[in-house]
């Protein structure tokens, strides 16, 4: 297991070597420059502007002292943040992004898997097709829409919940966000769960244990929904991975600082820095991500552990 | 009997989720928990500040949040006028060259030290230092040596500034410059706390670390969400300002931060959704403010390729076609002011220069466009094809697309509209090379004809057309080296003919200021400059319109 866990984490290197040659390649030939304005600048202004970021080196150069930098994990200063480094930025907005994510995954599982496992014990029913009705909606709103009804509703409305992240200092400025990015989630696990429990429910062994006069909550308990709960399991890898590095549009709408947030600003900024700094955060993040599900993998089901 | 393994996963995630929460309760941690009886504004920028270096900030955002920090020389009243600020006082040399200030002796820094003469110098030194890269350097470009310690040339002390005891600070112009009082009250030239910037470096200008001579003080700053500042009670002026706590939230979404306003979150916002425009018109009849404001949106014309350079009447005839009033009534329709002049009106010391078609009928207008368009040589069945240029956007979009139905229907021009990323037009607008028509725009960063004027002199970076015309360069030049106002009006003025009778920027309409303001807010005046400091505001008696 330890073994394993190295030998994936070791072979990580070159791929993320890789993701920040890329990076760097194409944050660099996207045109415009990370100082470009309406109000150009004059050529002597530019050229101290250029000299202070180290802009004005020749690009293999630029690439070598950045990745030397980024070898000591030192991203370097931000270009449209210019009083804060990378790290700091990373560091501030990632913490934000997970207790979102987080929140909302935690909720999406919950909720998910109970409405699935609803669906799938009452399948073809009025209730399985109320449920699976949710979760289409919940599939073919988009956040965009989502999000600005509930704050229309709860905030604007009923004044119950604050319509921004800096409209209130509590925990109630999650609630909003959280939901917003739950409900698509919810959606999706429930479909999951439902599909892949009927399924499993109508293999040989639920059907042995059955045989065996076990009653339908312990069947399910018991056998039936770990095995249910891999494809499950393997959506929720990239989809953890996406809620923590941001959802551009709840962070936008509820104007969160979180991870996505900046992303999108760095690069519509050509903040040069702050984009690689997040295209390689994100990466490594998902490196990680995936080597977590594929450990669950084994510990939930003994057949993928010893093989 | 086997218990699932799927629990440690929901264990930790409740853990995390409970971590979470409990960080909850502490997330505004570093701003400090404000008490329901003080005075809290809430207002909004449209994008996060890129500093709140006074000498390394650039946007009108960073501009907003540091006006309320930081206080130049001299300043402006809630209704745009200059007042005197940190000086109390000044004499102009009758050369227009000598301009003395005396520093009002009950100035203080945030930390209760002396405002001096020596501050203000270590600021405008730090402005044109190579070293600190400053994006506005360049405003200094008429004291003496500036420009030349920009370029590395000269030492920094060699800086006409300086500090002849502690309260007199004499700056020496190499051209008068009328406007220097104006440059004074932008934030790139507010004095910096040396002790504090050698101190702690490039991060001085975080909250605790920031020492500010304004009305307020840095109290907490989380990027992209909020920035917090607390009344500066050293603050020589203090008795004056009303509100204790002052909020600049970050919300780049016009429909976001209209639903804030809506649910109590925001007392000012920054903007107006335009797609809500009348309903909020409606609505909100005495909260909504519209001002003009300086900004003029145009189209240009490349003037380093065919088919527009060394054709100014096809050029003319493109500018002619366009309805403005259509454009500002039907489809930017926030009170938007139709554009026949490149310097908008109510600047200070200025009367702009009309487009010579300006008195002309729609009729007139078009007959004359018409002949114009096939004095160049194009005609129904030889159309012109060019294209034009704008950056994504919904309004740039539904801009272009009428002006496009404008040529094509007044000339049969055929324009094809092309929209890039902001950053890809401004590179390509520097290029010359593939933009034949482009959108742009330009706005203020004083109350001068001369920010206007000057950037399209052939040697000034702004100049997306690429205009070049000696004797334009020549009157501006005039215009520089004029003490008397009246003449210095003149030579302005002409300049702006000669430029508007080239046509090599199509001006179609001058923005406004527009802004939400809760009744409650007292003190607010709309401006040209569109500068409202905190320090003149205060807030009355709240309606219970609920704040969560």
């Amino acid at each position: 297991m330890l073994r394993y866990t190295l030998r994936r984490l070791l072979g990580a290197i070159p791929t993320l070597l890789l993701v920040i040659v890329l990076a760097f390649l194409l944050v660099h030939a996207a045109p415009g420059g990370p100082f470009d304005d309406e109000r150009a600048l004059p050529a002597d202004i530019e050229a101290n502007i250029a000299a202070a970021y180290h802009l004005d080196e020749p690009l293999p150069m630029q690439f070598l002292r950045y990745l030397g930098g980024v070898l000591r994990g030192d991203f370097g200063p931000s270009y449209s943040y210019r009083d804060y480094t990378v790290s700091e930025l990373i560091g501030r907005s990632f913490p934000v992004s997970v207790q979102l994510g987080m929140l909302a995954m935690l909720l999406a599982t919950v909720v998910g898997v109970s409405l699935g496992i609803v669906a799938a014990l009452n399948k073809n029913s009025a209730l399985d097709k109320v449920v699976m009705g949710f979760a289409m909606t919940g599939i073919s709103i988009p956040v965009f829409v989502i999000a600005p009804v509930l704050v229309l509703f709860f905030a604007v409305k009923l004044h119950w919940l604050p319509a921004s992240w800096t409209g209130s200092e509590g925990g109630s400025r999650f609630l909003l966000p959280v939901l917003s990015l739950a409900l698509p989630q919810i959606a999706y696990v429930a479909r999951l769960t439902r599909a892949s429990l009927i399924d499993v429910l109508s293999s040989d062994f639920i059907r042995t244990a059955r045989a065996q006069g076990l009653g339908t909550a312990a069947i399910v308990r018991y056998h039936a929904l770990k095995p249910a709960m891999l494809p499950v399991l393997s959506y929720m890898g990239p989809a953890v991975a996406a809620v923590l590095t941001g959802s551009v549009v709840v962070e936008e709408i509820f104007g969160i600082p979180g991870l996505g947030q900046l992303f999108v600003r760095a690069s519509l900024n050509r903040d040069y820095t702050l984009v690689l700094g997040v295209v390689i955060f994100y990466a490594a993040l998902i490196v990680l991500l995936n080597l977590i599900v594929d450990l669950l993998y084994g510990a939930i089901d003994p057949r993928i552990r010893r093989q | 009997m086997k218990t699932i393994r799927l629990l440690p996963v929901i264990v930790v995630m409740l853990a995390g989720a409970a971590v979470t929460l409990h960080g909850c309760g502490k997330g505004g941690s570093d701003r400090d928990a404000r008490q329901s009886d003080t005075p809290v504004l809430d207002r909004a920028i449209s994008a996060e500040p890129e500093s709140l270096d006074p000498q390394k900030s650039r946007s009108v955002q960073a501009a907003d949040v540091l006006r309320d920090i930081g206080e130049g020389l001299v300043s402006y009243n809630a209704a745009g006028e200059m007042i005197a600020a940190t000086a109390e006082s000044w004499e102009i040399s009758g050369d227009g060259l000598t301009y003395t200030f005396r520093i009002r002796p009950e100035a203080r820094w945030s930390n209760g030290d002396p405002v001096t003469a020596a501050d203000f110098v270590f600021g405008l030194q730090r402005l044109v230092d190579p070293a600190t890269a400053a994006f506005y350097a360049a405003e200094l470009g008429n004291v003496a040596n500036a420009a030349d310690i920009v370029a590395g040339k000269r030492e920094l002390d060699e800086l006409g500034v300086s500090a002849t005891d502690e309260r007199t600070l004499v700056i020496s112009l190499v051209r008068p410059t009328p406007y220097l009082l104006s440059l004074l009250t932008h934030p790139s030239t507010f004095p910096v706390h040396r002790g504090s910037a050698e101190q702690h470096g490039d991060a001085f200008v975080r909250a605790g670390n920031l020492v500010s001579n304004g009305a307020y003080v840095l109290a907490g700053w989380e990027p992209g969400a909020i920035i917090e500042l607390h009344r500066n009670t050293h603050y020589w002026n203090d008795a004056e300002t009303s509100i204790d706590v002052v909020r600049h939230h970050v919300v780049t979404q016009e429909m976001a931060e209209f639903n804030r306003y809506r649910a109590g979150e925001l007392h000012i916002t920054s903007s107006v959704p335009p797609d809500n425009f009348d309903q909020i018109r409606a609505d909100y009849p005495g909260e909504l403010h519209i001002a003009p404001t300086l900004g003029v949106y145009y189209y240009g014309f490349n003037m380093a390729k065919p088919p527009f350079a060394d054709n100014p009447e096809l050029r003319q005839a493109l500018s002619m076609a366009i309805d403005r009033e259509v454009l500002v009534e039907a489809i930017t329709g926030r009170g938007e002011a139709p554009a026949y002049s490149w310097v908008p009106p109510g600047v200070d010391n200025y009367e702009p220069v009309q487009l010579p078609y300006a008195d002309l009928s729609r009729q007139e207008r078009n007959a004359i466009a018409q002949s114009l368009y096939r004095k160049a040589g194009y005609s129904g069945e030889n159309p012109l094809h060019f294209e034009l240029r704008y950056n994504t956007s919904d309004t740039q979009q539904r801009i272009a697309l009428a002006v496009q139905a404008m040529w094509r229907n007044v000339l049969g021009a055929q324009a094809q509209i092309v929209n890039v990323e902001f950053q890809v037009l401004l590179d390509q607008m520097r290029e010359r090379e593939v933009t034949e028509v482009f959108r742009s725009s330009w706005f203020g960063d004083y109350n001068d004809a001369n920010t206007f004027l000057a950037i399209m002199q052939g040697s000034s970076a702004a100049n997306m057309p690429g205009y070049s015309n000696a004797e334009y360069d020549e009157l501006m030049r005039s215009a520089g080296e004029q003490v008397d106002l009246d003449r210095r009006r003149l030579y302005l003025e002409e300049a702006e003919r000669v430029l508007l009778a080239d046509h090599v920027v199509i001006p179609l309409y001058f923005y406004v200021s527009k802004h939400l303001v809760k009744p409650e807010v007292e003190g607010w005046q709309d401006n040209i400059l569109n500068y409202h400091y905190s320090q003149h505001l205060s807030l009355g008696a709240a309606e219970q319109d609920g704040r969560p």
